[in-house]
């Protein structure tokens, strides 16, 4: 009755206006069926264990027995074994930290705010981004709970009652860090198991019809006797708005957080009202980088090319065009502001981050960040699968350094000439880092194996057969 | 006396049969009933006559209560228990407490929503009627259900059966309790 009212209202030269056939891009390739969806994704846990994954996952063990020993080196002789002198004293920890919190970013981007967009896309690709989060973040935990040195200490970095009748400093950015960041680890397992449970509960009737009771039984705990109610879908579906509502503010929190970390500090370089905005895109700027460099492999190798569509690729090669574009503005304007804002330190700090001793680095992350995104405006180079996995690495490769130009040339020439230095990392440092990729890989590698790597019921909601309303309006 | 079954099971093949078949019955006046569907259904809450979640209730009282939390806790411990001047800054500020009562408010929403969630869902539950029929792993995957309970007090075995039959409902089974 409201349409025809409004109908009778409008100006007559509305019915003459025919609007351009717009054809929303489909989600699902090949118009799948439910059946199909649920088959494919459930195929890749159900059947024999490829070789590939055996191969990668040995690899990955390897490469992350580096970080163990590393650590176990560390813990043994004393935090002095990493490279950090007067006046670097904080670096490859801090940097590595920032760059797998970064990386983190992006999977809750996916999950939470392209949902409060309600961007259908997110749908094939949030379940492994979420993944990739929780991982990023256990993979950036081990630097400063390391760093502390004594690192069965490390809960005094929490307010527990101790016996020396003392508390942390809540004036610290870094106890705001140590909240910020275990909120969002924490948060972002419960968002993930939260969004497995309807997958789980396929899982769970479907080993129980193959007959294979104990992995019924396990995916059936988890699943907490899902039943697929509408009723509670109802409540479930809510809940999943409300944590995608609150998950928004913390990931942006998160990284703001990182980020005082360095601008509450006086040091040239780093305390600038920049930071914030700077750091949070810089951050979805890796994560999709990130994000990229995993699926792409994933994509070709489960043959999920009618799930993640090219559709999806250009929306995240899009993104990552224009938050690389973010931080290139954001690397302008710190210049503009250190000429503008006339103070000399701030300006040295500025000119030696490009001409001084870790030129080599800052030009590493300008044409990483600033140059690589930039291809993706062309159609040709996102429609070539290969070039963009190619250039997903360069943006990971970039922001590394990105933290690495920032708080290495701001610390190396601070205030006082007779006190600079050079820093370089010690070989302890360089396995810890080169380990965690390993450990990044082993976590993932299980997760791709042992759980639902898409939203089943996600993806399915997504398709025009969920649409109940398709082919009559009646409400 | 017989066992008493749970109730009546019935199946439908795409969303908008389910969603027409949910308005007869919610019409019909049941209210022990429900909708069995592998991925939610734009629409069918309003079809079903379900209403609004009331989850975020849970997530206020969370919220409130994390900000509450962190801000009495950093007062206590830096204004109160062990006073200690750094930087010559005040003992406490709201303001340098906000970071971390803002994480804290983040962390007691999204606890107190799965836990009002779970609560309100009545799960886990992994043992219930609708769980043993032999066809609901399809529930999961392709198919759609409406299940009306047997202690719904308008259920009538035939004329319930009747209901579903002419919404379209087949394969109408009984369900043991």
């Amino acid at each position: 009755m409201a349409h025809a009212t409004d109908h009778a209202a409008s100006p007559a030269i509305l019915k003459e206006v025919k609007p351009a056939d717009f054809p929303r891009p489909k989600l699902v390739e090949n118009d799948r069926s439910f059946a199909w969806i649920t088959d494919k994704v459930c195929s890749i846990i159900e059947g024999k264990t490829p070789t590939w994954w055996w191969v990668c996952f040995v690899v990955a063990c390897f490469v992350a027995s580096f970080t163990v020993a590393g650590i176990t080196y560390l813990v043994a002789t004393g935090v002095g074994v990493w490279g950090h002198a007067n006046p670097v004293n904080w670096a490859w920890d801090i940097v590595n930290f920032v760059f797998w919190i970064g990386i983190g970013h992006a999977g809750t981007l996916i999950s939470a705010i392209l949902c409060l967009l309600r961007q259908k896309w997110r749908t094939s690709i949030n379940r492994a981004a979420e993944a990739m989060t929780i991982f990023a973040v256990v993979c950036a935990g081990i630097f400063p709970v390391f760093h502390v040195g004594r690192v069965w200490f490390a809960w005094y970095l929490f307010p527990i009652p101790n016996s020396n009748y003392i508390w942390q400093n809540f004036r610290s950015p870094l106890e705001w860090d140590v909240f910020a960041v275990s909120t969002y680890g924490t948060v972002s397992v419960l968002f993930w198991y939260i969004g497995m449970i309807p997958d789980l509960a396929v899982l769970r009737d479907r080993f129980f019809k193959a007959g294979n009771r104990l992995r019924s039984a396990l995916y059936g705990f988890f699943a907490m006797g899902w039943r697929g109610s509408n009723r509670h879908w109802s409540n479930y579906e809510m809940a999943y708005l409300v944590l995608a509502g609150v998950a928004t503010p913390l990931v942006l929190s998160v990284h703001t957080i990182v980020s005082f970390d360095f601008a509450v500090s006086l040091i040239p370089g780093w305390h600038t009202t920049i930071f914030p905005p700077y750091f949070v895109a810089g951050a979805i700027f890796s994560g999709f980088g990130m994000v990229l460099t995993l699926m792409l492999p994933l994509r070709a190798i489960f043959k999920l090319e009618d799930l993640i569509t090219q559709y999806h690729i250009d929306c995240m090669c899009k993104i990552t065009l224009a938050t690389g574009t973010m931080v290139g503005y954001a690397y302008g304007m710190e210049f503009f502001i250190a000429w503008y804002g006339a103070n000399p330190y701030e300006g040295f700090a500025f000119v030696n981050r490009a001409f001084g001793n870790y030129a080599w680095a800052y030009w590493i992350m300008i044409s990483c960040n600033v140059i690589t995104p930039q291809f993706f405006w062309s159609k040709w180079v996102r429609n070539n699968t290969t070039l963009v996995w190619v250039l997903s690495i360069f943006v990971n490769v970039g922001m590394w350094f990105e933290r690495f130009v920032i708080i290495v040339t701001s610390l190396a020439r601070d205030f006082l000439p007779s006190s600079w230095g050079y820093y370089s990392p010690s070989i302890v440092e360089i396995f810890t880092f080169f380990g965690t990729f390993g450990v990044f890989s082993v976590l993932f590698l299980l997760f791709i194996r042992f759980l639902p790597m898409m939203p089943m019921a996600e993806i399915k909601a997504v398709t025009p057969q969920a649409d109940a309303h398709a082919g009559n309006d009646h409400h | 006396m017989a066992a008493q079954p749970y109730g009546l099971i019935a199946t439908f093949e795409t969303p908008a049969s389910v969603m027409r078949a949910a308005e007869k019955v919610r019409d019909a006046g049941y209210k022990s009933w429900d909708c069995i569907t592998p991925c939610p259904v734009h629409g069918l809450d309003k079809a079903m006559g379900v209403k609004r979640s009331i989850v975020p209730r849970f997530s206020l009282v969370g919220g409130l209560t994390g900000f509450t939390t962190g801000m009495i806790l950093i007062w206590f411990t830096n204004g109160y228990d062990y006073q200690l001047t750094v930087g010559g800054k005040p003992l406490f500020s709201p303001l340098f407490a906000f970071p971390v009562s803002y994480e804290l408010t983040i962390l007691f929403t999204a606890f107190a929503t799965i836990a009002g969630m779970f609560f309100v869902n009545r799960l886990p539950m992994h043992y219930h009627p609708v769980l043993k029929y032999d066809q609901i792993h399809r529930g999961m995957d392709d198919l759609f259900f409406i299940v009306i309970e047997a202690r719904d007090p308008k259920f009538n075995f035939n004329a319930t059966r009747a209901l579903l039959e002419t919404a379209g409902g087949t394969s109408i089974t009984e369900l043991e309790a």
